[in-house]
């Protein structure tokens, strides 16, 4: 028997409404294809406050904050960034609940000492107003901008040198961390590949650090990014931070949030439009004709305005491997759907967001990582879709980017993949003089940019889903050299897609639908 | 090896052309001797500003002719003080650290300004630049003539002096960098493989947007002090 959100549908089932972009479109799929829905949002805690202070007092494999607290020592507090969640949480975010009880703390015992640090790693940095948001009105006034402040991974006298792996991983990290007497991070954890080692090991290190596994080689053998276990990346991270706290004293707190992405009114759009109230149908019909008509920025506008009401799950505190694991089943619970064999077609929409675009436009580079990195690894056990099978994804594929967040993305797309699609011939023959490029690494540092090896990692993030796709094929691409430059075939409606893709798959093909959003994961058997 | 060429007024430094020659007019002989050139640099004024928005290689010339019958002593023994007083503190904060990201790189860096050779040197001696592209006053028994001597560093100028800076040391353009702030360096821009507006006026900024070049700022992530020409603060 199938589980209830996998729904296969018939001659008689509604069209399915799906992502493009900021738009959404109406797709008519075959009869007997299957569609994967998200599960409906876990329980959240009724009182965040109270779960903090026990997990703090409570911790994993650890003495509780405050037997580590010692009056006249430094201590600084990283946090995840805004890339955390997707879209942004509705005030207060957990992060703000978190640091207020630990600043409290802090205080009571005589810290004084206190430094606060957004995890960026080689992300942009985070304007006033978006840190704002994340710590709240109370902590910003108090702390920001000389006590809390965005990481500068080339910051020529702020990183520090920890040591080596038995790998040859190089652990570069933020000094003020590697000096202080104790690092406590504040993590959102989204899904699975979030948190653990990779929020000290990877959110404060910088390019040297990073490059010894956001690299092809590693990007291959990840089976999936989703799957800790499987994933090289993350074992690499694992090695690497092992060794962190080796050296430094760092205490984890990890929250989880449930999948209630969309409030009211748009909560129809995690759900089977076969199962709609007529409310919910006209609402859906009305949405998708706005969307339809409105330019642009007002598309972003209806998205982005509207912080997501999500409920937080879980609270977990101490060691960092010991506090992950329960994060990670948490995660799991809330989006893992288990499915019956992988698909010879997989189709997918793609959203308007991506953790690497918030307040800006999903371009190119970033449809890329949505469908062959993030969509392609949303899978534990088998991919859900055979190797060499065909993923339909429906997009623009704008040739549309953020000039002052994504500029060094524009070089990489336009300039370098005309020359080769090739990750290892890219990795090898650009990305260190491209990393290196005064510029951008400029636009890093004191504007809002991402680090010019970005549009690189980015790349490699689409790695293992390349190598192991046979096809993608876009729906809906207003351009037709932006999917040439990606490796895709384009169509024109999800019908021609289809026969397509059947060309190359066996005769009656398995044709699954994975629905996002809310965000959905296949445990696929 | 490749090269990154550097504007300097307005890109790597607050001030422009205009301010240390003002301080040079203001450190005269005598205060007497100041007024007076003041005076004659007011009435030059809207045919610089003329010239300003028409020709930069005219607005040089005007600007420079101020500097007529000023010893080459003077001038050389002010220069220190001119730099400390007005240049240095007017460098943009991240300007260094972009010099020396460079020098990293094992880029060649060249200032090419407008600005007068003697000061330029010694911003480069300061930065760590290596080459200096900068205006020269002709000098005639020791004293400024008030003319420039060829080739006037300005507008497209700039440009034809990278081709020929980069052929003389082997510099593919395709692989150099330039900086600039100021839609009147296009061309100079234009010229190499990776340009980058710096703190840019609205129409470079404007075209930096379209051409997809990468715009960027030497501000410090904090707030921009005052200008000054030794005691006199200008913003």
């Amino acid at each position: 028997m199938t589980h209830p959100l996998v729904v296969t549908l018939d001659r008689k089932s509604a069209p399915r409404t799906i992502f493009a972009g900021d738009r959404l479109v109406e797709v008519d799929l075959p009869p007997g294809t299957r569609v994967i829905y998200p599960r409906p949002p876990l329980t959240a805690l009724k009182d965040v406050d109270a779960a903090i202070r026990y997990a703090i007092n409570h911790p994993y494999g650890t003495d509780p904050l405050h037997a580590r607290l010692k009056p006249g020592m430094k201590v600084v507090i990283a946090i995840d960034d805004i890339s955390l969640p997707l879209p942004p949480m509705r005030r207060p975010d957990v992060r703000e609940r978190v640091l207020t009880v630990v600043l409290e703390m802090l205080a009571d015992h005589g810290v004084e000492d206190v430094e606060m640090i957004i995890a960026t790693s080689v992300h942009r940095r985070m304007t006033g107003s978006e840190i704002r948001h994340i710590v709240g009105d109370r902590i910003f006034d108090a702390y920001y901008p000389d006590r809390l402040y965005n990481h500068d991974a080339e910051d020529p006298h702020g990183m520090k040198e920890v040591g080596v792996t038995d790998h040859g991983e190089t652990v570069e990290l933020n000094r003020k961390a590697v000096e202080a007497d104790l690092v406590i991070y504040v993590n959102l954890n989204l899904v699975p590949m979030d948190g653990g080692h990779k929020s000290v090991t990877v959110g404060l290190c910088g390019y040297k650090s990073l490059r010894a596994h956001h690299n092809p080689r590693v990007m291959r053998d990840c089976h999936s990014y989703m799957d800790p276990k499987a994933s090289a990346l993350a074992t690499s991270v694992e090695r690497m931070g092992r060794l962190v706290n080796k050296h430094l004293n760092v205490f984890t707190i990890e929250t989880t949030i449930n999948n209630r992405m969309f409030d009211t009114p748009l909560e129809f759009l995690a759900k089977n439009e076969d199962d709609l109230s007529p409310a919910e149908r006209a609402g859906l019909k009305a949405l998708t004709f706005t969307l339809s008509k409105v330019p642009q920025p007002a598309r972003q506008a209806i998205f982005n305005r509207v912080p997501s009401p999500y409920g937080v799950t879980g609270v977990f505190a101490g060691e960092t491997e010991a506090v992950h694991q329960h994060t990670l089943a948490k995660c799991f619970e809330q989006y893992a759907v288990p499915i019956k064999g992988q698909a010879d077609i997989l189709v997918s929409g793609i959203p308007y967001i991506s953790p690497y675009n918030v307040h800006s436009f999903l371009n190119p580079l970033l449809v890329q990582v949505m469908a062959q990195g993030y969509l392609f690894n949303s899978y534990r056990g088998k991919p859900l879709v055979k190797k060499g099978g065909t993923m339909i994804i429906t997009h623009p594929c704008t040739d549309q980017f953020d000039k002052a967040h994504h500029a060094s993305y524009i070089e990489f797309v336009h300039n370098l993949l005309p020359e080769t699609r090739d990750a290892m011939e890219l990795h090898k023959r650009y990305e260190a003089k491209f990393a290196a490029n005064p510029a951008y690494v400029q636009m890093y540092r004191t504007g809002h940019a991402y680090h010019p090896a970005h549009p690189f990692f980015m790349w490699y993030w689409g790695e293992a889903g390349r190598q192991h796709l046979g096809r993608v094929i876009v729906v809906g691409a207003d351009n037709e050299y932006i999917p040439k430059l990606l490796g895709w075939e384009t169509a024109r409606t999800m019908t021609d897609a289809i026969d397509m893709a059947k060309e190359t798959a066996p005769s009656s093909p398995e044709i699954t639908l994975m629905h996002y959003a809310p965000i959905v994961m296949a445990d696929v058997t | 090896m490749t090269a990154s060429y550097f504007d300097v007024d307005g890109t790597l430094v607050r001030t422009n052309l205009v301010h240390p020659t003002v301080f040079y007019l203001l450190n005269q002989r005598t205060p007497l001797h100041s007024l007076g050139r003041l005076a004659r640099a007011a009435i030059q004024g809207p045919r610089m500003a003329l010239a300003e928005m028409r020709d930069r290689r005219v607005f040089n010339e005007l600007l420079f002719s101020v500097y007529q019958d000023m010893s080459q002593d003077r001038l050389h023994i002010l220069a220190d003080e001119a730099f400390d007083k007005v240049i240095k503190p007017a460098l943009f904060p991240e300007a260094r650290d972009l010099v020396k990201k460079c020098r990293d790189q094992g880029h060649d860096v060249v200032l090419i300004s407008g600005a007068l050779d003697f000061l330029m040197k010694l911003l480069a001696d300061h930065l760590g630049a290596t080459h200096v592209i900068a205006n020269r006053l002709e000098i005639k028994d020791g004293l400024a003539t008030g003319r420039l001597l060829r080739p006037v560093v300005a507008g497209p100028e700039k440009a034809r002096l990278i081709r020929e800076h980069a052929r003389a040391n082997g510099h593919d353009l395709d692989h150099c960098f330039a900086y600039s702030d100021s839609y009147s360096d296009v061309p100079m821009l234009s010229v190499v493989g990776h340009p980058a507006a710096v703190n840019p006026d609205l129409r470079l900024e404007r075209l930096a947007h379209t051409y997809g070049w990468p715009v960027l700022s030497l501000e410090a992530k904090g707030a921009r002090g005052p200008l000054r020409i030794g005691p006199w603060r200008l913003s």
